[in-house]
């Protein structure tokens, strides 16, 4: 391997879309729904779940508890685990990163609950909001930057995360990991870092994005 | 005694906080940097202990550069209290408080020895020497601050708005406790504060400062509520300055007359010497206010006066037993006289 | 459940070389040297960062690109780069992923305390090096551990995918087992590397409990 370049070119013109399944565009598409579900997925759960934390407290310390021990599994032996359940199926990956994914956000739901100022909570109760318009208002909206820089966390590491399945071969990209591993050659593990990390700057990108739309009245504060 | 020379400080941006500050704050006695925020007076109190340095001019601590001390030797010597008391969150209250005498190097024992002497002093229960601050409320972590400042014992003793963050009823017992120990402890005392009748009430003198950094006067209270220099301290001592004067001038001077001298059928019922109250014909017993000649001000009697529907003040001796009374007539006397100087 | 039986029950994975409790060992003595490395670069790093406030955009440049480099990417490039002779091959991602978590958390934890505080120990005569150790570090405690904490179960799990590459530990188990299609040793490595990370999130909740002081953590009860 001594004359090997690090990067051949040829190799991602003749693997771009070959019509195998290890087409770079098959992978790349393989790897955004496998980390793109977990994510999306994991905010629609994180948000009721985080909502019932902030409203009954007691409920809070054993699920926080819980997610701690959650996010301490590491993912590999989760895929492990769920093989002989779900197989060498995308699932055995998309479960595992749910999880990971809850764990993060629903602590962030109700940090960024417990952030609506007191007076804020007041004040939408004396103009007779009911609860749950308060809510969807009041507190939610404001509890959006949280629960964002929470998202980014989320789909960076999911998108980071998904490699790892290739040891059961469900990685997108990270297949090339173990394509170059076995053919001890430098590109495709080249390729695939660089693609996993320009995905990740992409979503990340767009949660910001996002999270400017959402939420006006913070870049309007911040500039004032 | 600490001295200004011509202090100056100029940040990087240009901005002045502190422009040519000359003055004196002498020993034994309580000085109080005043004026509204933006007049560099925490920045002049902070050159004292070099949190800040001067860019121009000599501060001197009993004639010595203090720029020619190294910072933690300077303030190992001086006391210092903040707003917020920043106690250390980790350590017990007695920890807290020995902090310096730990520093510089007592044996434990000492330091603890020293630091339960101080708590009392301060007005603390010693149970609470084992507590976290955390576990205090607002005004005793202020009195631990104080403890904390005073442990090594300084001549000197800073003090940056220390009672602002503390509601009012407590920041007056905190204030009361300062001018009584000061009256056992006799430290030179610089004090920063934003709050005008803190200023009169604690200041042996008084500096207002203006936006700006600049020194607009330095006095006693008593002169600066009566010879502001200009209208800016005019202006920040407040519309109510002519009152305030007035706590300053003996009520001894007001004209004591005999109770039956009340005017509009009011007569006071008294027991065995000391008064009960008000009463006009077979009315209600109605409140009274009383003062003591000898010992209060003109302030204190106009409102005995006031708060009473005869519109009288009773003056009693230090026991309480009425001596005479001060009518309306008697106290505009006194007030006029006030007027005049 | 059967797997678990075959696993554990095998008295040939009870000794040896590929036994339970050598591998164990492999594991916790890789990890121990990956942490201890991690927290010689990361804490001193980070307090330096946290109490001057110098170069904090690299501390949060960090954390993201760690966050984004797949794990399992980096190990396949620097052993084919590096070969096997050497553990630093494998030694050198595990470190670089996860100095990031201890030195952004000792950094938020060190910059996170009270001005107030700062200025208080400044103010009482306390010269630089004796505030950091005696007033910012134990305040900062909670958030230092938490960093080490984050990194620990992050090592233990990229220890485990390490063997995808040739290191031996708990993560043999999987690798071995997928590759002989022997799914109960898959399993049962997979179990134990849970438990592995299990316990490795209790040791540290323990150590804060026993190093973090009452004041700080407010987990103590008013004496009457």
């Amino acid at each position: 391997m001594d004359d090997e370049p690090l990067f051949r070119w040829s190799w991602v013109v003749s693997n771009w879309d070959n019509d195998t399944p290890n087409s770079i565009v098959n992978l790349l598409q393989a790897h955004i729904v496998m980390a793109g579900v977990p994510t999306v997925l994991g905010l629609l759960l994180a948000v009721p779940l985080g909502v019932a934390c902030a409203r009954w407290r007691w409920l809070y310390q054993p699920t926080s508890g819980l997610m701690n021990a959650v996010y301490a599994l590491p993912s590999i032996a989760l895929f492990m685990l769920l093989l002989s359940v779900t197989g060498f199926s995308r699932l055995t990956v998309i479960i595992p990163l749910t999880l990971y994914a809850v764990a993060v956000l629903m602590p962030a739901v109700v940090d960024g609950l417990r952030s609506v100022p007191e007076h804020v909570r007041q004040s939408a109760v004396a103009m007779g909001f009911t609860p749950t318009r308060r809510l969807v208002r009041v507190e939610l909206p404001i509890a959006v930057p949280v629960v964002l820089a929470g998202l980014r966390v989320v789909a960076v590491s999911s998108i980071s995360l998904v490699s790892v399945g290739a040891l059961i071969g469900q990685g997108g990209l990270g297949n090339y990991f173990t394509d170059a591993y076995q053919r001890d050659f430098y590109t495709p593990a080249v390729v695939g870092i660089a693609l996993i990390v320009l995905l990740a700057l992409v979503a990340d990108g767009i949660i910001v994005g996002a999270q400017r739309l959402l939420t006006p009245w913070v870049r309007a504060r911040r500039s004032a | 005694m600490i001295t200004f020379d011509s202090v100056t400080k100029r940040y990087a941006d240009g901005t002045v906080a502190v422009d040519q500050l000359s003055l004196e704050a002498p020993t034994g006695e309580i000085t109080v940097f005043v004026g509204p925020s933006g007049c560099g007076k925490t920045t002049s109190l902070r050159m004292i202990n070099r949190m800040i340095d001067a860019t121009e001019g000599r501060v001197l601590l009993d004639g010595t550069d203090v720029t020619t001390i190294d910072p933690p030797t300077l303030r190992r010597g001086i006391g210092y209290v903040i707003q917020q008391a920043g106690l250390f969150p980790h350590r017990k209250i007695v920890d807290n408080v020995a902090t310096v005498p730990y520093l510089l190097g007592w044996d434990r024992h000492k330091a603890r020895t020293r630091a339960m002497e101080l708590l009392e002093r301060v007005g603390l229960d010693t149970k609470l020497a084992q507590r976290y601050p955390f576990q205090l409320s607002g005004g005793q972590q202020q009195r631990v601050g104080v403890a904390r400042a005073l442990a090594a014992d300084p001549p000197v003793l800073l003090m940056d708005e220390p009672f602002s963050a503390v509601d009012p009823i407590v920041r007056t017992s905190l204030q009361d406790e300062l001018l009584r120990l000061q009256g056992e402890l006799h430290k030179t005392i610089v004090f920063v504060t934003h709050d005008i009748d803190e200023a009169i009430k604690l200041g042996d003198r008084v500096a207002v400062l203006r936006v700006g950094g600049r020194l607009a006067q330095l006095a006693d209270p008593k002169t600066l509520l009566s010879q502001p220099a200009d209208d800016f301290v005019r202006e920040f001592l407040g519309r109510d300055r002519g009152i305030r004067r007035l706590q300053f001038v003996p009520a001894g001077r007001v004209r004591l007359a005999d109770p039956s001298a009340a005017a509009g059928g009011w007569r006071l019922v008294t027991q065995d010497g000391r008064p009960r109250g008000w009463r006009r014909g077979d009315g209600p017993l109605e409140p009274y206010g009383t003062f003591v000649p000898g010992r209060d001000s003109l302030r204190t009697a106009l409102d005995a006066a006031l708060l009473t529907p005869a519109g009288c003040a009773v003056a009693v001796d230090a026991e309480g037993r009425v001596v005479g009374i001060a009518t309306r007539e008697a106290l505009d006397e006194a007030l006029a006289e006030a007027a005049d100087g | 459940m059967n797997f678990l039986l075959d696993f554990f029950g095998d008295p040939a994975n009870w000794s040896g070389a590929g036994g339970i409790p050598a591998r164990l060992l492999q594991h916790l003595g890789f990890s121990a040297a990956a942490l201890a490395l991690s927290a010689l670069i990361g804490i001193p790093l980070g307090l330096l960062i946290g109490h001057t406030g110098r170069g904090a955009f690299l501390v949060v440049a960090s954390a993201n690109v760690a966050r984004a480099l797949p794990t399992l990417g980096l190990l396949v490039l620097l052993v084919l780069l590096l070969g096997t002779a050497s553990v630093w091959p494998v030694l050198i991602p595990l470190v670089a992923l996860a100095v990031p978590p201890i030195l952004v958390n000792t950094f938020e934890g060190v910059r996170g305390v009270d001005p107030e505080l700062r200025d208080a120990a400044y103010g009482m005569g306390l010269r630089g090096p004796q505030v950091l150790g005696k007033v910012l570090v134990p305040v900062a405690l909670p958030l230092i551990l938490l960093g080490l904490r984050l990194a620990a179960v992050q090592i233990v799990a990229t220890a485990a995918v390490a063997a995808y590459v040739g290191l031996g530990g708990l993560g043999r188990y999987i690798i071995d087992g997928l590759a002989t299609k022997e799914y109960d040793q898959v399993v049962g490595g997979s179990v134990l590397i849970v438990l592995f990370a299990l316990a490795t999130q209790g040791l540290f909740t323990i150590v804060q409990r026993l190093t973090v002081s009452p004041g700080v953590s407010q987990r103590v009860r008013i004496p009457r």
